[in-house]
Formats: structure tokens, C-alpha cells, sequence
């Protein structure tokens, strides 16, 4: 009877597991098939392609036939992108042959990657993701050191005034940060998408409760040793705390690289274009490459998908504490 | 030592300069904003020439917007339909996980990898996945036997067509959110869910053995279990649940953004949620920053309420510990 069970259990974790899966399963397989596969309806999961094709301008073409006369047929004969090039052809059946096989087309990958600047996307995507989680680092190490071992009139105000902050969702900030971008003149800049995501008030309040849990004893022994404050911080406070920066760093590499309204609202020039921006822009110049579309929606999430499988322990485990403690 | 080396005013100073630079942030981006907000929407402005104060007129204009008031409906039937549906399946999936020993890690991964992936490449994967034509939800439904569906394109609602089915004509009013709407939704639901269940296992695994063993010799039953411990004991994890996905609902954006239109928000502005109707306002056409910035303080209201309502319940709970 047990073992019944636990099958039935684990065969409904599984469908919920295909279920979660499917469409990047389906993104996977829809990437890899040509384009013309596609537009003929060709929905499956594994690439088959099943055509009539013909030597035409000394290259094999894919045809469609719209009519067979006898020994020959009407055709229309298509180019690569699946436009067609020859409407009508009256060709000898002899001159076509049928082609049925399974194909992989990683070439769409590379054409999807060289449609648009997709490289100059990457890159300035990480750009922005580096110096915005390292702030993020900077500012909340500081700031969280101040709050959890220090003495100051005011800290608790200052605190709850932090806190307070994180009730404000981020669409609020949108239209006034805008107008005040604007005022600075960084609408358009680098400055925009990285210097108002510096400081993060939750990454401060984490940091903050891991300092508290460190024993005074060894700030006490560093005192008594010369160690400065900067240096107790340094030197004691940091390293004791390389797994709550870990994984504050990991949330914000993937809030910086996920963040879509903001750069958006901030940004037009394609030079400093972020990947999601480039992405979404891509999807409505392209909208009827579907296969290209798909290979950029995969190599796009490709990045963090790889980060979330080397740190998941870390991930899942920040995540589950958080519904805890609320 | 080094410390004699400041005079007594300057350590004082010193743990404000460790706040000084994340201070600069919050007060520049955070605080400024905030008010800045309340300040543009009392005013009739745009951004290249000067305001002039026209005191509630935003507000009172806006409610009779009848664009705000739809989008508000839709905002609406997305956390109506996005929320309980959420919390049910999350739990199911979450006391399933429970049960088991081997594995489990997979499977939590695997259920997680949704909520690492940005918004705008799921939103092209499940456009592309609800197309009419070349679509998998339609090759899928047909395979069941079922009919091909308008889904992004359809803006009839749902019980509209349901109760078409068996001849039974709806009066607009109790026709529910389109069936464009409701692919929006069920992308919401995807996307959710993988968070959720991980916050519920966290609350599960929380819950003291002793309680399942004792009932357990009272002789109840799997599903007594569930109904008289675990959901009970679940209801804090439940409550923040409710509230966060409550919360993030409100912001539906890139969704809407990305898989519905053209023109975005269709069809017939069944699938304009508050957040693109903020952003259409203020960076549309019109660039109308302080009507737009109205909108956004009533979003912000509603959220801020939610989140001062949940903080409240957490306290009494703290407290009943």
C-alpha cells in the first residue's frame, strides 16, 4: 500500500515538474527548428522536418507544390527565411525529392545573436550588474556594520526610516525618479539604471541581524590589539559574514539582470541598451521569427539559469527563511 | 592606539559617515521621490515646460476615468484569479514534497528555475506558446479534443464563452475577464508558483512532529491530519502568501507588456493593468507625468495598506507565541 502511495506521489511531482518545465522545454525544441518548419505548423517537440526540396540556382531550395500535372508540378520555391522566391514554377516531378529527417538548426542561435547587437546588450547588462551588486555590497557592509554594532543618537529612527522604504513597491519610484533623473541630466546614461539601485534596504537589514550574531568577544580582542573600526570590520565582520554576502550578491545580480521597467522607462540609445530591453525590442521587430525568438529568449535566460544551478542550495535556503521570519 | 588619533567629536561622527553612503541613496531615490510623487500629482505638468498647480483635479479626474476604472477590473480579476489559485496549488505541491525523502532537491530546483528567469523572455516563450496557430496550448486542447482557442487574441470572457458552450447566453457584466486575461493569468500562476512552494515547504517542515504523532494515535486519518494540523498550522505561512503575492499581482507589468496587443493592453483593453496604464500615461503619447503619478499613489495606497495589514497580523502572531 505504501509503496502505491509513494508512487502516486511521486508521479504527481512529476507532471507538476513537466508542467513547470514545458515551455522552456518547448522554447529548447522551438529554437532549434527552422523557421519554416514552424510557419507550417510543425509543433512538436522534436525538430522533424518533412519537405520536397530542389536544386535551384545551384543550391537546394525548399518547395512547396500547389499542383501536380501529370509529370510535373506548379511550385513555390522559398529562401532560407522561408519568403518565397519563385511563385508558380513549372518544374519535372524528377527534378524533386523528398526530404524527411530530424535537424537541428543551432544556426539560429547565431543568427538570432547577430540580428540585433545582442553582444553590446550582454555586455552592458553585466556592466550594470557588476557595479550595481557591488554597491549594493559596499553601501549595506557599511551601513548594516553601523547599525548592528555601533552607538549613535538616532540610529533606531534612521533604522526604522530604512525599513519603512521597503514598504514603497518599485513602480512609485518610476515617475518621480524619472523627473529627477532628468533634472540631473542622466536620462539616457549609465548613471540611471546603476547609481538609484546602489543601496539596497533589505540587503542592509539582512547584513545587519548576521553582524548582531557575531560575539562581541572578538571585537573586544581586536580592540585590545589595535584594530581600528574599519578594520573590525574588515577583518572580522566581513569574513564571518561570506555567506550572507553570497547570498545578497546572488539576489542582486538577479534583480539587476531581470530588471525590465526601469531601463525601459530610462534608457532609448542602443548603446547602453540592457539585454531585457534589447529582448523585448527584438520581440516586437521580430515578432514572426518565432524560431529566433526562441533561441534569444534561451541564450538571454541562459546566464542566471546557470548561476541559480551552482548556487540553488543557497538560493532556496534564503527563500525558505524568509516566509519563516517574514 | 589608533583611537586617540580622532578627537572625541570625530568618533562620534564616524558611524554616521558608515551610513552616509547608503543614506545619499535612500534619501536621493527613495525618500525625495516619494514626496516628490505627492507634489507632481497636484500639479497639471510636463516634463519640458512648467507646472501649473491645479490641486485634486488629477484625482477627482481620475475617477471618472473610465480607461482606470477598467484597468483597475482587470487588476482585479488577475489577483481574484492568480491569488487563491496560487496558495491551493503551492501547498498541495509543497505537503506532496513533504511526503518524500528522495529526490526532493530536484525537485525543488526544478519547481524554482520559473522564478529565476526574467519576465520578458517567459512572456515571448508563452505568447509564442499561445499562438493561435503555430501555438502548443492549442495543439495540446485539440489533442484532448477540444477546440482551438482565440486565447490573446480573445477579448470575450471566460464564463461568456463557458457558458456559451451549453447555450446559455451571459450578460456582459458576469462575462469575467477576457480569455486574454486569463492567459495572462495563467502565465501569473506558472510564475508563482515555484516561489510559493518553497516558502509553504519551509512552513511545513516547520511544523512540530509531535502533532501529526499524536493524532496519529487518536486514529485520524491523512486527510484529518491535513485539514485539523496542517492547515492551521500553516496559516501564518498562508497569510504572508496571500499578502506578498497580493502584492506583487498589483504589479503585473511585463506580461501585459510584452504578450498582449497590438496595441498592448488588447484586445479592447481587457488586459490593461493599473501598472501599464501608469506607464502608457506617463511615457505614452501624452507624457502625462502628473496624471500618471496620481494613478501611481493610488496603486501605492492600496499596496501600502495591504502591507500595514499584514505587518499587523504578524505582530499578533509574534505576540500569541
Amino acid at each position: 500500500m505504501d509503496s502505491i502511495k509513494n508512487i502516486s506521489v511521486y508521479v504527481l511531482l512529476s507532471v507538476f515538474g513537466i508542467m513547470m518545465l514545458l515551455p522552456f522545454l518547448w522554447m529548447i525544441s522551438t529554437s532549434v527548428k527552422s523557421q519554416l518548419e514552424v510557419n507550417k505548423g510543425n509543433i512538436g517537440f522534436i525538430p522533424i522536418e518533412d519537405y520536397q526540396e530542389m536544386s535551384f540556382n545551384g543550391s537546394p531550395h525548399r518547395v512547396k507544390i500547389v499542383k501536380t500535372v501529370g509529370d510535373s508540378s506548379f511550385i513555390h520555391i522559398f529562401n532560407d527565411e522561408g519568403r518565397i522566391i519563385r511563385a508558380y514554377a513549372k518544374v519535372s516531378n524528377s527534378a524533386l525529392h523528398h526530404v524527411h529527417r530530424i535537424k537541428f538548426h543551432f544556426e539560429n542561435y547565431v543568427k538570432a545573436f547577430n540580428k540585433v547587437p545582442f553582444g553590446r546588450y550582454f555586455l552592458n547588462t553585466i556592466y550594470v550588474t557588476l557595479f550595481t551588486t557591488i554597491g549594493v555590497i559596499f553601501t549595506s557592509s557599511l551601513a548594516a556594520y553601523a547599525f548592528a554594532r555601533m552607538r549613535f543618537v538616532g540610529k533606531d529612527a534612521i533604522f526604522y526610516l530604512f525599513i519603512s522604504m521597503m514598504m514603497v513597491p518599485q513602480p512609485i519610484y518610476l515617475i518621480p525618479s524619472y523627473v529627477l533623473l532628468n533634472h540631473l541630466g542622466w536620462i539616457d546614461t549609465f548613471q540611471s539604471l546603476i547609481v538609484p539601485w546602489f543601496a539596497n534596504i533589505f540587503t542592509i537589514f539582512l547584513l545587519r541581524q548576521q553582524f548582531m550574531t557575531i560575539p562581541q568577544d572578538l571585537f573586544d580582542a581586536a580592540a585590545i590589539d589595535g584594530c581600528s573600526r574599519f578594520g573590525m570590520l574588515w577583518r572580522i565582520a566581513l569574513p564571518l559574514s561570506k555567506h550572507v554576502i553570497v547570498t545578497a550578491g546572488i539576489f542582486a545580480i538577479i534583480g539587476s539582470w531581470n530588471s525590465f521597467m526601469w531601463p525601459l522607462v530610462m534608457t532609448n540609445s542602443e548603446s547602453i541598451r540592457v539585454l531585457q530591453v534589447g529582448l523585448s525590442y527584438f520581440s516586437q521587430e521580430s515578432s514572426s521569427q518565432t524560431a529566433l525568438l526562441m533561441a534569444a529568449s534561451s541564450f538571454s535566460i541562459m546566464p542566471l539559469v546557470g548561476l541559480f544551478l551552482i548556487a540553488q542550495k543557497q538560493i532556496i535556503s534564503s527563500v525558505a527563511s524568509s516566509g519563516i521570519k517574514g | 592606539m589608533k583611537y586617540k588619533l580622532g578627537s572625541k567629536k570625530l568618533e562620534k561622527l564616524k558611524p554616521y559617515l558608515y551610513i552616509l553612503p547608503a543614506a545619499i541613496i535612500v534619501i536621493a531615490f527613495r525618500l525625495i521621490p516619494i514626496f516628490l510623487s505627492f507634489l507632481i500629482s497636484f500639479y497639471h505638468w510636463s516634463i519640458s515646460g512648467t507646472g501649473r498647480f491645479i490641486g485634486l483635479a488629477n484625482y477627482s479626474h481620475l475617477f471618472k476615468d473610465p480607461e482606470f476604472w477598467q484597468s483597475m477590473l482587470n487588476t482585479f480579476y488577475l489577483v481574484i484569479f492568480v491569488v487563491p489559485t496560487t496558495i491551493i496549488l503551492s501547498l498541495t505541491f509543497a505537503a506532496l514534497l513533504n511526503n518524500i525523502t528522495k529526490i526532493k532537491g530536484f525537485f525543488r530546483t526544478v519547481y524554482y528555475i520559473p522564478t529565476v528567469t526574467s519576465m520578458v523572455a517567459i512572456s515571448i516563450v508563452w505568447k509564442i506558446i499561445f499562438n493561435q496557430q503555430s501555438g502548443l496550448a492549442n495543439f495540446l486542447i485539440q489533442k484532448i479534443g477540444m477546440e482551438p482557442l482565440g486565447w490573446l487574441s480573445e477579448s470575450r470572457g471566460i464564463f461568456t464563452l463557458l457558458f456559451a458552450k451549453i447555450g446559455v447566453h451571459l450578460p456582459a457584466i458576469l462575462g469575467g475577464p477576457s480569455l486574454a486575461l486569463f492567459s495572462i493569468i495563467i502565465v501569473s500562476i506558472w510564475r508563482s508558483l515555484g516561489y510559493n512552494t518553497i516558502i509553504y515547504l519551509a512552513g511545513l517542515q516547520n511544523i512540530p512532529n509531535m502533532y501529526y504523532e499524536a493524532s496519529k494515535i487518536d486514529g485520524a486519518s491523512k486527510f484529518q491530519q491535513f485539514k485539523d494540523i496542517t492547515i492551521p498550522m500553516i496559516s501564518p505561512t498562508t497569510f504572508y502568501i496571500l499578502m506578498m503575492t497580493t502584492i506583487t499581482t498589483f504589479q503585473v507589468f511585463s506580461q501585459v507588456y510584452l504578450m498582449t496587443g497590438p496595441p498592448i493592453g488588447g484586445p479592447l483593453g481587457t488586459t490593461k493593468v493599473i501598472l501599464y496604464y501608469i506607464f502608457e500615461t506617463g511615457f505614452g503619447e501624452n507624457q502625462d507625468l502628473s496624471y500618471a503619478s496620481s494613478i501611481a499613489l493610488v496603486l501605492f495606497i492600496i499596496i501600502l495598506s495591504l502591507t500595514l495589514l499584514q505587518k499587523k497580523f504578524e505582530k499578533k502572531y509574534v505576540h500569541y507565541q
